[in-house]
């Protein structure tokens, strides 16, 4: 019986040191800084492997033979970002909208990303709310 | 309009207070007349949120855009159906939609158990109003669709209506985009139910099987349409969004799966409680963790706390939620706290090669599931927290846990009910094995010989066949002595077999669904995709696939423009079908999205993508996946599906032990209400 439940508590030991050990390489493999562009423009040099957050810079975005150019902003600050990626962009990816770009910053103050994920901004945002009751949505009063 | 959604929802929310007071009161005095009251405020609650939904409805069915969430969320040219959609298609929108179900699952509660549970139906009550009243207030305060557009100008503000709305997100204009988010709202809200008999039973110490057995079925109807939810975002994910794929490990698509792996884990250990009387501690925790992990998911996608491609952006709500998380947790911490006398086990274990213990290692495994998924989930939230930098992980994170997981628990999902319960002995783990495994390790022999070598696939392959073997060799074993003792004929034998014990054979079929779920997510290991700028007559080669362009036209229709290639493809030489992605885009919205065209088969889908036009050449861009066996996880969903509906079907075995428990109860129920 002691041998028995002996085996069990190895069976499952290994089970468990499997996988953590996924676990781990799998969170080395995949983990990602997420910095906003004001942090990367304060911080001081290159990194590699970095998520950052931002706003497409309307009218920054250039398509030269297959490649993208466009600037990342925040507030005031801004980065230049060259696509080096292979997926097609996704559909949202236009001025103005919110973007999540995976890539390195080098040195010479260059984003390269990999991989662009974007989100068009006017859509699922809440109305502000305003006392009287009436929502004044810019984007809707514009039309 | 506006008005009257308004005031109903002031009504609704009246109404909700009250029943939650009268119920929790009529309770403690043990009065009927409160409690009946507290009944009657909820089916008005009901009654009134119907009236608000219908409101909004209309707002929207007559292009009201005076109204700020029909401008926002609709459009005049977008079709009726979508309109209809456009109901829960943005927050406040959703978030009113999201009451509403919750008030008819309310009232079904109560239609349900005029007769029943008596005793507990007073705080049930209380505690889906007290959900209610939150979610009403929410509506009510914080996001209401029921806001009129003004104009800020020099003279004052003045009403204001745009000649059309901003339109639906086009992403969303898709068919199973109309069914997913309603499934997924059933699935998250129907598990306040079994989370309101759990606390009414803690208050009332009422903690034998009664209320396990009431829970039970409240629980797998929402752990079954949150399924089918999954399943319709996956499809429309995969159809839509033009990745070739159909889970992303996305913060939102993990907060819905997190609720069903605790609910499938709760599932599971009812039967111990039922059978054995063990565990008992640990249901009350599944049920509170799985009603706290529906909320919170809410919470997730609509916070905007953690980014994602698909949340809802940063609002107000945030907070509210944070406050109603905490409420819940102590209210239900401190009442378990308070009851753990009456909650001893009456047996314990007593084998480690038991039916018991089966369960007890599903529920380990699937609870380290929701722990790895919630950890990766919120890992930016935890290093903010801890080290002040936000890291991320990925999929290469949820992949390599989810795994090894998953897989071990397809292998409990054929070993499980092999084994007997209290003590398994070797020979009939020898008897109930050794078929199942000599035709697994055959086939995966053959398998190895055949040049499969992709680890994960094969074990995924060899422990499929082990489990569709033992759960058919279920159905065999039953349907042979039938045959024998009773003379039916092999369908006959099948069917009774079934309906005599829905709850074992449901079962069985939802095991046989998970383990198509699997064989599909094993062919995710075998796709294969290629890109390439075509025009006409421009060939593409894709494994034994030849893909020809014959062109682009260009279109349009009220709602968008568009773009389609026209493709057409052979297969091995022959003639095999013809493509027509498309490029669209939306008026309303100024939006282009995709349109992918796929030809599915049994064994793989070919799923070609227009992604755009080359702005130097002209030529489209065309993307191109081959997917083995993706169909596969369709067909097994819906076996999943169907299988659930199945074990909720009263079996003959289950209305005799009713009918033996009425006789004895009525006695018990006359007692209680003196």
């Amino acid at each position: 019986m002691k041998n028995r439940k002996l085996k069990f508590g190895i069976g499952v030991g290994i089970i468990l040191a499997v996988v953590g050990w996924e676990a781990v390489s799998g969170f080395q493999q995949s983990k990602t800084y997420y910095v906003t562009v004001n942090e990367l423009t304060q911080g001081q040099g290159a990194r590699r492997r970095i998520r950052v957050g931002g706003t497409v810079e309307s009218g920054s975005v250039e398509r030269h033979a297959g490649k993208v150019t466009f600037r990342l902003a925040q507030d005031a600050n801004s980065i230049p970002v060259r696509y080096v990626g292979t997926d097609t962009l996704p559909d949202t990816f236009k001025d103005g909208a919110q973007a999540i770009i995976d890539g390195d910053y080098l040195a010479s103050g260059e984003f390269q990303a990999e991989k662009i994920q974007a989100k068009c901004a006017s859509k699922y945002q809440a109305a502000p709310v305003s006392p009287a009751g009436g929502a004044k949505n810019p984007k809707v009063a514009g039309l | 309009m506006n008005e009257l959604g308004s005031v109903s929802l002031v009504a609704a929310l009246a109404f909700a207070v009250y029943a939650v007071v009268a119920g929790a009161v009529g309770g403690k005095l043990r009065s009927s007349r409160l409690a009946k009251s507290a009944e009657r405020a909820t089916l008005s609650f009901f009654a009134l949120l119907t009236l608000a939904v219908f409101a909004l409805e209309y707002l929207i069915l007559t292009n009201d855009f005076h109204n700020a969430y029909v401008a926002e969320h609709s459009n005049r040219d977008l079709l009726t159906f979508y309109k209809v959609a456009a109901l829960w298609a943005g927050q406040e929108g959703s978030l009113l939609f999201w009451t509403w179900l919750l008030s008819i699952y309310s009232a079904l509660v109560i239609l349900l158990n005029r007769k029943k549970n008596r005793q507990l139906m007073p705080y049930v009550v209380a505690v889906l109003m007290g959900t209610g009243a939150f979610f009403a207030s929410l509506v009510l305060f914080v996001a209401n669709p029921f806001q009129e557009l003004s104009l800020a100008s020099a003279s004052g503000t003045q009403p204001f209506t745009p000649p059309d709305g901003n339109g639906l997100n086009p992403v969303l204009q898709y068919h199973s985009m109309v069914i997913h988010p309603p499934m997924l709202y059933l699935g998250y809200v129907g598990m306040v139910v079994p989370f309101a008999f759990a606390m009414a039973a803690l208050i009332t110490r009422q903690l034998g099987d009664n209320w396990i057995r009431t829970t039970r079925r409240w629980t797998m109807v929402p752990w079954m349409l949150l399924g089918l939810g999954i399943l319709l975002g996956g499809n429309w994910a995969y159809a839509v969004l033009g990745w070739g794929g159909y889970w992303a490990w996305d913060p939102v698509e993990n907060a819905s799966l997190l609720p069903w792996l605790s609910g499938t884990a709760f599932l599971h250990s009812v039967m111990i409680q039922e059978k054995r009387g063990m565990l008992k501690v640990w249901n009350v925790v599944l049920v509170i963790t799985t009603f706290f992990l529906s909320i919170f998911g809410t919470f997730l996608t609509r916070s905007g706390i953690v980014s994602s491609v698909h949340a809802f952006a940063q609002s107000s709500i945030g907070p509210f939620f944070a406050v109603f998380l905490c409420v819940i947790l102590f209210f239900s911490a401190t009442l378990l706290f308070l009851r753990l006398d009456h909650l001893k086990s009456e047996n314990r274990l007593d084998s480690l090669v038991s039916r018991e213990s089966g369960f007890l290692f599903n529920n380990w495994i699937l609870l380290a599931l929701v722990f790895a998924v919630l950890w990766g989930t919120l890992f930016p939230l935890i290093s903010k927290a801890v080290q002040n930098v936000t890291v991320t992980v990925s999929a290469p994170f949820f992949n390599k846990t989810a795994i090894p997981m998953g897989l071990l628990l397809l292998f409990l999902t054929g070993a499980g009910p092999l084994l007997a319960w209290r003590k398994t002995s070797f020979q009939s783990l020898k008897r109930n094995f050794v078929v199942p495994s000599l035709v697994a390790g055959v086939s995966g022999g053959i398998l190895l010989i055949a040049g499969m070598r992709h680890f994960y696939a094969w074990m995924t392959i060899c422990l499929s066949i082990f489990v569709a073997f033992s759960v058919l060799g279920e159905f065999w074993k039953g349907a042979r002595t039938r045959m024998k003792t009773a003379g039916e004929n092999f369908a006959q034998a099948i069917y009774n077999l079934t309906m005599r014990n829905t709850r074992r054979y449901g079962g069985y079929i939802v095991h046989l669904g998970i383990v198509l779920l699997f064989i599909g997510f094993a062919g995710l290991a075998f796709k294969t995709q290629a890109k390439a700028l075509m025009q006409e007559g421009d060939l593409l080669r894709v494994k034994n696939y030849l893909l020809r362009c014959d062109g682009l036209t260009s279109g349009d229709t009220p709602n968008y423009e568009y773009t389609r290639a026209l493709i057409t493809v052979t297969k091995d030489g022959r003639a095999y079908t013809t493509l027509h992605p498309e490029k669209r885009f939306y008026k309303a919205s100024q939006q282009p999205t995709s349109y992918v065209s796929i030809h599915p088969t049994l064994a793989e889908d070919l799923y070609v993508v227009l992604s755009g036009l080359d702005e130097d050449t002209g030529k489209a861009v065309i993307e191109v996946f081959v997917n083995p066996l993706v169909m596969w996880v369709w067909i097994g969903g819906l076996v999943v599906f169907f299988g659930t509906l199945l074990a909720l079907v009263p079996s003959r075995v289950e209305r005799e032990m009713a009918e033996i428990r009425r006789t004895q109860g009525v006695a018990v129920e006359a007692r209680g209400w003196d």
